[in-house]
């Protein structure tokens, strides 16, 4: 099971490090993490996506609540809040195949930021599945390098109080 | 992630009437012990504390206690808030000082002893530059301290320390650490605090919740074999006259882990003593048989529960627990509540009514019978563990608290020692530190001057630490060592002997210290015994005698600890007496040969 974290901590020198150490200490495995600011400068939002049983995974959540300056966890369900990763990918692009390729970006609104002779390097955003499909679509072609920022994400605004996530 | 560099004053509550003044950091860190109500700082200097140790010289309402290694600085601050039950606070310098502090540190973290250790660091402007005795404190004990601090300023400090101390004995006691640069020592900073400490973030849950006390009342009405399972945290929580009460109240039989001994008297007719790896055949027999287990401020740790998928398998489980992650951690619970353990306790007794389960009690009372905690001591013998711990308790009895090493004496400890108050066991659990005891011994007598400090110490252990005499001794600190000599790391030994079929590698002493000599040699005193019949008047001696004593207690090597849960195995598994058809021939080996 994979689950998606959001932490806001206290923006202290070191918490990262307790968090993610916290990850490693305790035997759980980090899939993506990304740190950054909030609307509040003394506070910083990290969203871990983690991998594990469901009953490791609420221990997990359990665990960082106790850190002293991890203020609040939030185990996100997918649609219960916006989720997005942007990913840069550097595609082999012969010439031959290279409109293909372009055709392909266009459909996934990726954004082409470098051409050479051979390869392409396109921009792309989205959200888990949209990342997967798209990498998947690629593939075929070779990605000769990539770089993910991993999983951001903000929880809806304005859910109705009765709003049941579909599990 | 953006480095923060004045965390602390982000966090500032605003200014109380106090008007600000600046004064060093050396001496906020004087003022701020004194009005934690620190009486003792165990440590060891350095050229980093320097204006530190300068006001334990000009002032004297904080005794400073000059430590022979820094690990049994922390040992002591153990020792005096185990049996105390306030913060013990330990001091010492930068690099190795602070790294000797570790095991010491870690030994707190998973007993949840509340320490606050305080270490030297190079000056502020140095630190990531391998500057001579510089040690990244703070990063290598993020995982073994509730929290830590490195100190960037010295405005900070005041507030800082205040917040360590409140952590540290807040929610589920534990050890922090704050790191002091030379510099913030060095400078002036101001000397403000909060009228009360308010951390965002941290904020312990103490009242359970109604509707699960609720349902635990219900729970123990409808049981018809309950059992009460109570761990160190009930002790931490003062919990004692509660859990007495509500066994009492709807007769339930208690049984208690190596941390929850004392929590409840072992020879209450509804104590089952011990229960674990060690534990008495009854006491897991009954985990076994029970319909509803009740854990009290206890963690379900491996040594207790063996293979835990077969632990206590009939029992709908009730924890209650201040720390949400130890619940659910190893074993599920039906019936969680968040909360400390008395102010729990107190709830759910209000709601229990008087109850009697006739059944359940002759049950246990056989079991009693069938499996007792046994040993033998057959004439012509050497001394045999058991019995000399018997003689201890029953000669001092409760004038003394008990500390331990950890091995084969520790387990004879907690199963032969007739405990009757809480904090009079005072033993590693969690980390199992050799060399614990004797240090936490000097805690507990300055802790608790009323009481007789004794560890009941391995041979190989007190090896760990002997040097500590010279502490007692400099300080005159009466704590007495009841040394349960086998000249071998018996427990490990043990292992040998049942599971390498007797292939004893590396753990007999083939050389060991005169101990009588030695305790002379740093101006203590001490006696050796060989016979049964010198145990009590030697006790005796070792009680009358003022100041530290060693009693070098010889005894037979072979002795084996039961009952006993393999480790891995399931409590259906248990040894529960010795078996062995050998003949074992004792060998008194451990006499110096003078
Ligand atoms: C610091 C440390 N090192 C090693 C161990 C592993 N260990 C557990 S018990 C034991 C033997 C202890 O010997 P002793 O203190 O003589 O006690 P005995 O078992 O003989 O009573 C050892 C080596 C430990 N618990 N702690
Ligand atoms: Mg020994």
């Amino acid at each position: 099971m994979r689950q998606v974290y959001s932490i806001l901590v206290n923006n202290h020198a070191g918490v990262l490090s307790h968090v993610a150490g916290l990850f490693t200490r305790r035997g759980y495995n980090i899939e993506s993490i990304a740190a950054g600011p909030t609307e509040d400068t003394t506070i910083t939002r990290i969203v871990i996506v983690a991998i594990g049983e469901e009953n490791e995974l609420d221990q997990i959540a359990k665990q960082l609540r106790k850190l002293y300056d991890v203020r609040e966890v939030e185990q996100i369900s997918y649609n219960q809040a916006v989720t997005r990763e942007l990913v840069l990918a550097t595609i082999k692009a012969p010439i031959t195949k290279r409109s293909e390729i372009i055709q392909l970006a266009n459909a996934f609104g990726a954004q082409v930021i470098n051409m050479t002779d051979d390869t392409v390097t396109l921009e792309a955003s989205g959200n888990d599945h949209k990342v997967r499909t798209l990498l998947k679509a690629f593939e075929g072609y070779g990605i000769s390098q990539m770089a993910r920022t991993g999983m951001i994400s903000l929880p809806y605004d304005g859910m109705p109080e009765d709003w049941e996530p579909i599990a | 992630m953006a480095v923060a560099t004045k965390a602390k004053s982000q966090t500032a509550k605003q200014p109380t009437k106090l008007k600000p003044q600046k004064i060093s950091g050396a001496e906020i860190v004087y003022r701020s012990l004194e009005r934690e109500g620190v009486k003792y700082v165990f440590g060891h200097p350095g050229a980093i504390l320097l204006t530190v140790l300068d006001l334990f010289l000009k002032r004297s309402k904080i005794k400073h206690l000059l430590i022979r290694h820094e690990q049994c600085a922390a040992h002591m601050a153990e020792g005096y808030a185990r049996a105390s039950g306030e913060v013990g606070v330990c001091l010492t310098t930068s690099g190795p000082g602070a790294t000797n502090l570790i095991t010491g540190i870690t030994d707190a973290y998973m007993d949840s002893i509340p320490i606050v250790c305080f270490t030297g660091q190079v000056a502020t402007s140095m630190v990531g530059n391998d500057a001579f005795q510089e040690a990244d404190i703070v990063g290598m004990t993020r995982t073994i301290t509730k929290h830590n601090y490195l100190v960037k300023s010295t405005d900070d400090l005041a507030e800082t320390i205040q917040e360590a101390f409140y952590i540290a004995r807040t929610g589920r006691p534990g050890p922090v650490l704050v790191d002091l640069p030379k510099d913030v020592l060095l400078g002036d900073g101001d000397y403000q605090l909060p009228e009360k400490v308010d951390l965002r973030g941290y904020k312990p849950t103490t009242k359970g919740h109604p509707r699960q006390i609720q349902r635990v009342a219900e729970a123990i009405e409808k049981s018809k074999q309950p059992l009460l399972y109570v761990g160190g945290g009930a002790i931490h929580a003062e919990a004692h006259p509660e859990i007495v009460k509500l066994a009492e109240t709807a007769e339930i039989p208690v049984t208690y882990t190596l941390l929850g001994a004392g929590a409840f008297p072992s020879a209450h007719e509804l104590s089952l003593g011990m229960l674990g790896m060690h534990g008495t055949a009854y006491a897991n027999y009954a985990t076994m048989e029970c319909d509803l287990l009740i854990a009290v401020g206890a963690r379900f740790d491996d040594r207790v529960t063996g293979k835990v998928s077969e632990f206590a398998t009939r029992a709908k489980i009730i924890h209650i627990d201040i720390d949400p992650t130890a619940i659910g951690k190893n074993k599920t619970a039906d019936i969680p509540v968040v909360g400390d353990a008395r102010q729990v306790l107190v709830e759910v007794n209000k709601l229990i009514k008087p109850q009697e389960r006739p059944l359940w009690k002759k049950r246990i009372q056989n079991l009693r019978t069938e499996y007792p905690l046994t040993f033998d001591s057959p004439e012509g013998a050497p001394i045999k563990p058991q019995e000399a711990i018997v003689a201890l308790s029953e000669e001092v009895g409760d004038k003394a608290i008990i500390t331990t090493e950890v091995g084969q004496h520790q387990m004879w400890a907690a199963q032969f020692y007739n405990f009757t108050f809480p904090r009079q066991f005072i033993s590693s659990g969690g980390l199992g530190t050799m060399g614990f005891g004797f240090p936490a011994a000097i805690g507990v007598a300055l802790a608790r001057p009323d009481k007789l400090a004794i560890d009941i110490a391995g041979d190989g252990s007190f090896q760990m630490v002997m040097q500590e005499i010279a502490t007692a001794v400099q300080y005159d600190i009466p704590v007495k060592v009841f040394l349960l000599n086998n000249a071998t790391l018996g427990m490990v030994r043990q292992w040998q002997d049942l599971f390498m079929d007797r292939r004893f590698s590396e753990v007999d002493f083939e050389s060991s210290p005169d101990y009588v000599k030695l305790a002379e040699a740093f101006g203590a005193s001490g006696r050796r015994i060989v016979d049964k019949d010198d145990i009590r008047p030697a006790i005796q001696e070792m009680i009358n005698t003022p100041g530290p004593f060693i009693l070098d207690v010889i005894v037979d090597p072979d002795e084996l600890v039961f009952p006993m849960v393999p480790a891995g195995g399931a409590t259906k598994d248990m040894i529960v007496r010795d078996s062995r058809k050998k003949i074992l021939q004792g060998k008194l080996s451990a006499l110096p040969d003078n």
